[in-house]
């Protein structure tokens, strides 16, 4: 892997890292006192670390030429186990504090262990961790295949790749020392905040840059989902994250928006973070991966269009639904559930898409657990985007809104939809990647599928009744006019919830450990396959560029 | 028709960029940019006051402890939040929370207007083990915030970064900053102060108002710690201005017009 930097990456690898090294010795001498001092140590030591790395190379040969002739699917390859490492550890600091919701004791008296501090931790672990190296990595491969064209150059994937894991790391260290804006989906502080957008416009340049390549006339549908993706959420993470530091050696700041603008604000950016980056980004994924799988084209051309630009125009206004009945002004909420109720024709368009493209190859369902997890990835996801419709109908939300329904409604679109459609994607890129029949262990893929999706019933069954009868114990009067439970009544009637939600959480942590051992095992059957072999690289006569870049001069 | 322009807009990367700009732009625009013009967006309430040194290093210590995660600080206009926790809550009651912790989940109850309702001694044990004043609680116990002394040096840069958002500290508040959250944790007595000097604690009440509570919140006279501060914090809840009272009065039901149609 290392062995394909050109001279010129390694230069640029070097240009990056030292003074990214330095830069973090000079916050941590900065800031000392502060814990923003930690983060200068932290940057430090993964810009050295990389440093040291590429410097093992470092008189290694030019590649051969050759490899211009191929993809470049190294960064993929390392995303997609940096996605599942990520997912493990999102998944077990989720189901830790899950259990702690029942049984508080169990939690040492150790701050940075508490409850509070780690939820960020599980949240960020799960979408931006798991999630968000999923869409890298996948985007590399998609956007290549679906243009026929290499990677432009071989250092930016790297810094994308590379510099949005160490805004992961930012953010949940950063969690656990305290650090923390409070904005939910964006609590990584300023400067945090500003890597990410050093990271994200490279990635945007890096992504047209590929398009600008294309062999084909057209962009494919894939990468209209991935360009929203990495476009608005540009927009979306500048606009809620400005704010004003206290002092350029410290990591707090104060959000410039206050009140109800602020209020709005952040849940635009939540309400769309996931509809760009938990939707947008993984339909890219679900419109080059089920159909490849299922071997069958996408079932309707128009449909795609229509689903495409109704979800870019119409979930930016859904937003307001998060805040029904507070004191932001009454118009806007009912623009909310406007458009959040016609938000449902666009996402059944997409879950209808991708479903009847299945047709012709149901039996491949049956018998491929792979293009299951695929199946079922666009069943939850037709059922959650209803059920978020139907949840931003105002007597409905005046029910369900501060409960716990809506983190069972999350879940679904999240372990549902987001996570199955990751997996079956991964199941089948894999092999792809590491030129493969099939994963190490198809029976674990099998395994992993139902242990999986009975997490998830538990789970959801165990939130939906959680939630509701939450709702219904907070309005319930008697006779006389007054409230008939106190709040603590509610809160105690939920234990039994969180424990059989502990349960399913657990399974489904089991099933993301099955994925990361099947992965690993297929890496390392590759690996001693090839060492067998020896037989140099053997691409599919199909698997290769029409227009490969010249050789750097 | 549209197929056919799309047919065209589809090899174009730019064309792309630009349509998804502009269209994903508009309902963000139409929907936030007005809540910064429309002047009944936020009450008037020449009442309200801004957060002293001590409170707002409280607020921070509710963020820094994930806080908003489990407890919301939004009253709706429902009949049962407002007879579960006052009357509604007011967009003037957050006009100076940047960020507004509004939150979205009732693990625990809604907080906006817990203010007053406990004593200190009440909110320090539960802070410190919830489960020895409630015994079902299930919520975590925050014993470290007795241990930390609270950082005290760093709040004038506090004040002039929120005065830097639009927050109305004057620039006395910001150069006393340290010494008035000092003195909100450490009440000097009833002794009038030696040759005319103000005593800590009137200075402060001269800049926040006579209302500002001045108490050893953690119950130690001693050092100023973290849960003073968050206990200040908690008792000012609500209590910025009492618009929300008045309107509520002013409506004669202490419900909302939603709640009136229920």
């Amino acid at each position: 892997m290392l062995s394909q930097l050109t001279r010129r990456d390694r230069q640029w690898a070097r240009l990056v890292t030292l003074p990214l090294a330095a830069l973090g010795l000079v916050i941590a001498f900065a800031a000392r006192g502060d814990p923003m001092a930690a983060h200068g140590v932290i940057i430090t030591l993964f810009a050295l670390g990389l440093f040291l790395l590429v410097r093992t190379v470092r008189d290694a040969p030019e590649p051969p030429a050759s490899r211009l002739e191929s993809y470049y699917d190294d960064p993929s390859k390392v995303g997609i186990v940096l996605a599942l490492v990520w997912g493990v550890i999102g998944m077990a600091v989720g189901d830790w504090i899950a259990w702690l919701m029942a049984f508080p004791e169990l939690s040492p008296d150790v701050a940075w262990l508490s409850y509070g501090r780690l939820r960020p931790v599980h949240t960020s672990g799960v979408i931006f961790g798991f999630g968000g190296n999923a869409l890298i990595a996948t985007s590399f491969h998609v956007a290549q295949r679906t243009s026929r064209a290499r990677l432009p150059g071989q250092f930016s994937p790297w810094f994308v790749l590379l510099g949005y894991n160490l805004f992961c790391i930012l953010a949940a260290s950063g969690y656990v020392m305290g650090i923390t804006q409070s904005k939910e989906y964006a609590e990584p502080e300023w400067y945090a905040d500003i890597w990410l957008v050093i990271v994200w416009v490279t990635y945007l340049v890096l992504y047209l840059r590929t398009l600008a390549r294309r062999q084909e006339p057209h962009i494919y549908v894939a990468n209209w989902y991935y360009l929203a993706f990495i476009l608005v959420v540009a927009v979306l993470h500048i606009v809620n994250n400005l704010a004003m530091p206290v002092t350029l050696a410290g990591a707090k700041s104060y959000s410039a928006f206050s009140g109800v603008q602020d209020a709005m604000t952040q849940w635009w950016y939540g309400h769309n973070a996931v509809a760009f980056f938990l939707t947008a980004g993984f339909l890219g994924m679900l419109y080059y991966y089920l159909p490849k799988c299922a071997g069958r084209p996408i079932y309707s051309y128009r449909m795609s269009i229509i689903s495409f630009w109704g979800i870019t125009f119409l979930y930016m206004w859904a937003g307001s639904h998060h805040l029904h009945y507070t004191a932001l002004p009454q118009w806007v909420q009912t623009l909310g559930v406007t458009f959040s109720v016609m938000l449902l024709v666009p996402s059944w368009g997409s879950a209808a898409n991708a479903l009847l493209t299945l047709n012709g190859a149901w039996h491949k369902v049956r018998t491929d657990a792979t293009l299951r997890f695929m199946m079922v990835a666009a069943v939850f996801y037709g059922m959650s985007t209803f059920e978020g419709s139907f949840m931003a109908i105002r007597p409905v939300n005046s029910l369900s809104h501060y409960t716990d329904w809506t983190v069972g409604h999350v879940h679904s679109g999240a372990l549902g939809w987001v996570a199955f459609i990751t997996f079956g994607a991964f199941y089948s890129l894999v092999p792809w990647l590491w030129k493969r029949d099939g994963m190490h262990s198809r029976k674990l893929v099998e395994v992993h599928f139902w242990i999986a999706l009975l997490g998830i019933i538990i789970y959801l069954v165990s939130l939906w009744n959680a939630g509701i009868t939450q709702g219904l114990m907070w309005r319930t009067y008697n006779e006389s006019g007054t409230l008939t439970y106190s709040f603590l009544d509610s809160m105690i009637a939920m234990i039994p919830y969180y424990v059989a939600r502990g349960i399913g959480g657990l399974l489904y942590l089991i099933g993301a450990c099955i994925a990361l051992y099947n992965v690993i095992m297929t890496i390392r059957d590759a690996r001693l396959e090839r060492a067998a072999a020896d037989t140099g690289s053997s691409v599919a006569s199909s698997d290769v560029p029409l227009y490969a870049p010249r050789a750097p001069r | 028709m549209i197929f056919k322009t799309h047919y065209r807009i589809e090899k174009r990367s730019l064309a792309l960029v630009l349509g998804i700009l502009t269209v994903s732009g508009i309902g963000g625009f139409v929907e936030i940019a007005p809540l910064f013009t429309i002047d009944d967006t936020v009450e008037e309430a020449p009442d309200m006051r801004v957060y002293t040194p001590l409170e707002l290093a409280g607020r921070h210590i509710y963020m820094r402890e994930g806080c908003y995660a489990c407890h919301s600080q939004m009253i709706r206009t429902l009949r049962d939040d407002v007879d579960r926790y006052g009357p509604y809550s007011l967009a003037v009651e957050s006009q100076y929370d940047h960020p507004m912790l509004w939150g979205s989940k009732r693990t625990g109850p809604d907080l906006a207007r817990i203010g007053g309702k406990y004593s200190d001694v009440w909110h320090t044990r539960h802070l410190n083990d919830p489960r020895d004043v409630v015994p079902e609680s299930i919520m975590p116990a925050y014993r470290w915030l007795s241990r930390n002394p609270l950082r005290v040096d760093d709040l004038p840069g506090h004040l002039v970064a929120m005065q830097r958002v639009g927050v109305p500290y004057t620039d006395a508040m910001v150069e006393r900053a340290t010494e008035d959250a000092i003195a909100q944790a450490t009440p000097s007595g009833p002794a009038p102060a030696a040759d005319g000097q103000t005593l800590p604690d009137e200075a402060l009440r001269e800049r926040y108002g006579d209302a500002t509570t001045v108490r050893t919140f953690d119950g130690d006279p001693g050092t100023v710690t973290e849960m003073d501060a968050l206990v200040a914090y908690l008792q000012i809840l609500g209590r910025l201005t009492d618009a929300a009272t008045r309107s509520a009065d002013a409506s004669g039901t202490p419900g909302a017009p939603d709640a009136a149609a229920r």
